[in-house]
């Protein structure tokens, strides 16, 4: 038997004119601020820009966005609501409040079945919020989105950035596209990061401080694009 | 019409596996549909109908239904899904993306939400059949 989803997606993205996969080998480097506050900066430049969660074990950008009240419509499938400005796609618009406890096969399911469903419409980007680590959704859209750039978050730590490692040197195997490493939540002056990024022959795209006033703007757009973290993503955003 | 996007995927697959197979002229197109995702056939057949052409314009679209079966990873239960014992908003839900039943269904026998769907989860393509 043959699954049928697969043989959409490509017609589904094809008026989306560059797909980013925000990633980092660990959780809980900021990959969904990042994300979100990418996507809202791309958006404010005008571009039309879309963002897809696809941690769909633990989704936030929901939260991030205070994204309440509106709902995907069905037309053909499901059209995401248009969230401050960004198409916005998530499962929590399936899952409600409830937890997702999805194994590896559910979470590759779920991202072929909303991939198969939605649609997207003409971007200029689309922003993936992806889960942490090399699993079935990295695996899937590199299977599925050939065109997938990888922009990659990273803290000061040593711990993230060696998965950081592990994660390009597997994107440098496939001759998949990586647009750049953000060194987030930096707070003492090294240039370690950028060095050891400069080695693996990627682009640095630059730091973003710590910075204690993001918590407090979640849910709220408007104080978050005011913060400092998101002047700093906005100026990465030039750079790719 | 949800169906919509998932009759397009099946007569796009269907529509490449009629050219792997050197199939001129689409005679029959056997498709399987899970119960969990609880797709309206009027509504997914009509939009195959809408949907065919090319070599798959004169092909007849066999839809059969396959009961949704679970079993749980934690004590081994099997059980089958109904519909009836989910409120409207969680039957939605899951006709959407089948996999969030995990947070709305729990194995009727421990209580654990780490199942898995034995059959029955959503649209496969079975077969396509013609003339070269």
């Amino acid at each position: 038997m043959t699954d049928p989803r697969v043989s959409v997606i490509a017609d589904r993205l094809k008026e989306v004119r560059r797909v980013v996969a925000v990633s980092s080998g660990k959780g809980g480097v900021g990959k969904s601020l990042v994300a979100s506050t990418l996507a809202l900066t791309l958006a404010k430049k005008g571009c039309v820009a879309g963002l897809f969660d696809l941690d769909f074990t633990s989704p936030s950008t929901h939260m991030i966005l205070g994204a309440a009240g509106q709902r995907p419509t069905e037309e053909k499938g499901v059209v995401p609501p248009v969230v401050h400005g960004l198409r916005y796609m998530s499962v929590v618009y399936y899952s409600g409040d409830l937890a997702a406890p999805l194994r590896g096969v559910d979470v590759s399911n779920a991202l072929i079945e909303l991939l198969c469903i939605t649609r997207w419409g003409k971007l200029d980007w689309l922003v993936l919020d992806m889960p942490p680590g090399i699993g079935d959704a990295t695996l899937d859209l590199l299977r599925l989105v050939p065109s997938l750039e990888f922009l990659i978050v990273t803290t000061p730590s040593l711990l993230a950035f060696e998965t950081v490692r592990k994660l390009a040197g597997m994107l440098r195997q496939l001759g998949r596209p990586v647009v750049g490493v953000v060194e987030n939540m930096k707070m003492r002056p090294s240039s370690w990061v950028q060095d050891q990024v400069r080695m693996l022959g990627l682009k640095y795209l630059g730091e973003i401080p710590y910075d204690p006033d993001v918590e407090e703007s979640v849910g709220d757009v408007d104080k978050l694009m005011r913060t400092v973290f998101a002047r700093k993503v906005g100026e990465l955003a030039l750079r790719f | 019409m949800h169906e919509w996007a998932l009759a397009e995927a099946v007569v796009a697959a269907a529509s490449k596996v009629a050219e792997e197979q050197g199939l001129t002229r689409v005679s029959e197109v056997m498709i399987r549909v899970g119960e969990l995702q609880q797709i309206e056939p009027e509504v997914f057949e009509f939009a195959l109908s809408q949907l065919k052409s090319g070599r798959l314009e004169h092909a007849a679209f066999v839809t059969r239904s396959a009961k949704a079966r679970l079993r749980c990873r934690a004590c081994g239960r099997r059980w089958s899904f109904s519909r009836e014992k989910l409120d409207a908003d969680a039957a939605e839900a899951i006709h959407f993306v089948p996999e969030v039943a995990h947070s709305y269904i729990r194995c009727p026998r421990c209580g654990s939400p780490d199942f898995e769907f034995v059959e029955g989860r959503g649209v496969w393509l079975e077969s396509v059949t013609g003339a070269r």
